[in-house]
């Protein structure tokens, strides 16, 4: 009997302080900006976790790089939803009236041509383009890094997120700022060489390489910075989660 | 033979009237606390940490089906699509149209899989980390899965197997044979392992942290190939654990393994 309740005692302390570490633990996630936006439902529990833990462990590393005979001869570019008509206008006028618009929590909100892109610091990065699927090819990927975008709009301290969006409105993803500021995350216009394909995003993609390739968005045109993601779509954090599919892609 | 759900019933019943002594509590001798016709069998970790297990190992088996039911072909090195020569095919209908399959299109169930994949994946891990350090504490690990004395040497394998391929009548011993131990450890310590770090070098944010985990495997395409293999490896486990408790005695071994004891004239 006294087995049993110095076993009952036992377990109801480590129950308490459980629940208390836990709770504590949730607020401590919150605090530091390692819940996702899409942590709610049956699966919130595995995500926020896997979130947490590559935002802890991966706020500095480097997505792997590799030679350029290591390029890949056969990419694929994924299957797209036809182009809309706006578009085709752009297409049809090569590009030059494509504008990036920035506005949000900056100091300066902007509309950037892909000419005003090309006079910011270029980067260029050989890097893997990694589908959901289970397919994936070797790039190298030419084009502004984010950040050097957000310090010339001049993000307020309070910015927690970077919305971006596809000219197509149905595609909209966000990234935090630790992946909107990483050196590798680039508003990329180039590919192997030359301009970017528009059937691999061109004129404008977001690549992403420490993620998987739906969040490397095609056709980007506008930039929103804000610090909550309540009041953008259902407030999931792209359209990804409103679709299935977690916010981050990590994995 | 009777209906498997009477079966059912009975072994619900019977669990009910089981009270079962604390296995748990080795302080009191186990042949002393509980009924005469009832032996202890597994700890009350072993037992949870299995059902999670089993849980987990279902979720995962399922929903990584549909994940590659996205792109059911493999390569090996770093990189593959559609454009390269696979190292094999499954020949299976996709949910994506740009794979070649010959067969019709399947609704795309990858993000619910994928979300699901990864929650259970952080639950048998956890788990896992539980079973191994409880394991280690006491004494489970060195006792029951740690090759004995005698088991040493590759007669009492030989032995065994000897007795599986005559159908022998199994002698209760009350513990597990050399190739128990074996197969255990080696999923226990090899093939869980090795799903959880080709799954891993899978993940692009997992390799800008660790590339020679990536590298090790022969790049994110063999890391996806291995983890095929190896989920195929643990399935053909999984087949024969079930054969062998059901050889035993399918629901005596699954009541001991839900209430940690086994009836003597069971045995």
């Amino acid at each position: 009997m006294s087995m049993t309740r110095r076993r009952m005692i036992t377990a109801a302390v480590a129950a308490g302080a459980g629940i208390s570490a836990a709770g504590v633990a949730v607020r401590l996630a919150r605090r530091y900006g390692l819940v996702p936006p899409d942590s709610g439902g049956i699966y919130g529990p595995g995500e926020t976790l896997t979130y947490a833990t590559q935002r802890l462990m991966t706020t500095h590393s480097m997505a792997r790089e590799f030679s350029r005979g290591m390029i890949s001869k056969a990419p694929f570019a994924n299957e797209m939803p036809p182009l809309n008509a706006e578009f085709k206008r752009h297409q049809a006028a090569g590009f030059k009236e494509w504008k990036l618009t920035v506005d949000g929590m900056v100091a300066h909100p902007a509309s950037l041509s892909l000419a005003d892109l090309k006079a910011l610091p270029l980067r260029s990065q050989i890097t893997e383009l990694a589908c959901e699927e289970g397919w994936s090819y070797i790039a190298e990927w030419i084009g502004a890094p984010l950040f050097e975008v957000l310090h010339a709009a001049g993000t307020l301290p309070q910015a927690r997120y970077v919305v971006y969006r596809s000219i197509d409105r149905d595609w909209w993803e966000s990234i935090d700022m630790a992946d909107a500021m990483h050196p590798q995350t680039l508003l990329t216009y180039g590919m192997n060489d030359d301009d970017l394909p528009v059937r691999f995003g061109g004129p404008l993609r977001l690549r992403l390489p420490r993620q998987l390739g739906y969040k490397s968005l095609k056709f980007v045109d506008s930039i929103t910075i804000t610090d909550s993601m309540k009041h953008f779509g259902k407030g999931l954090g792209s359209a990804s989660p409103e679709g299935g599919y977690a916010w981050y892609a990590g994995i | 033979m009777q209906h498997s759900w009477l079966h059912a019933a009975k072994w619900l019943i019977s669990c009910r009237e089981a009270r079962v002594t604390p296995c748990y509590a080795p302080v009191v001798p186990t042949i002393v606390a509980a009924p005469a016709t009832e032996r202890s069998r597994h700890s009350v970790v072993v037992r949870v940490t299995h059902w999670i297990t089993v849980l987990c190992f279902v979720a995962l088996l399922v929903t990584g089906v549909e994940i590659l039911l996205s792109h059911p072909r493999f390569y090996w090195g770093e990189t593959g699509n559609v454009n390269m020569h696979p190292l094999f095919t499954l020949h299976v209908p996709s949910s994506r149209a740009m794979v070649p399959t010959g067969y019709a299109v399947l609704p795309d169930q990858n993000g619910w899989s994928r979300y699901l994949h990864f929650e259970a994946a952080w639950l048998i891990v956890l788990t896992g980390i539980v079973y191994v350090l409880a394991s280690l504490w006491n004494g489970h690990l060195r006792r029951d899965l740690l090759p004995a004395g005698e088991q040493r040497n590759w007669k009492a394998y030989v032995a065994v197997l000897g007795r599986y391929l005559r159908r022998a009548p199994v002698k209760e011993s009350g513990a597990y044979n050399a190739v128990q131990r074996a197969v255990y450890l080696g999923v226990i310590f090899g093939l869980l392992p090795l799903l959880i770090w080709t799954g891993l070098a899978l993940s692009p944010a997992i390799g800008s942290v660790a590339p020679w985990a990536v590298e090790a495997l022969g790049g994110r395409q063999s890391a996806r190939t291995l983890h095929f293999f190896a989920t195929i490896a643990l399935v053909l486990f999984f087949i024969v654990h079930v054969v062998m408790v059901a050889l035993a005695g399918f629901w005596s071994r699954t009541r001991a393994m839900v209430t940690g004891a086994v009836k003597e004239e069971q045995l």
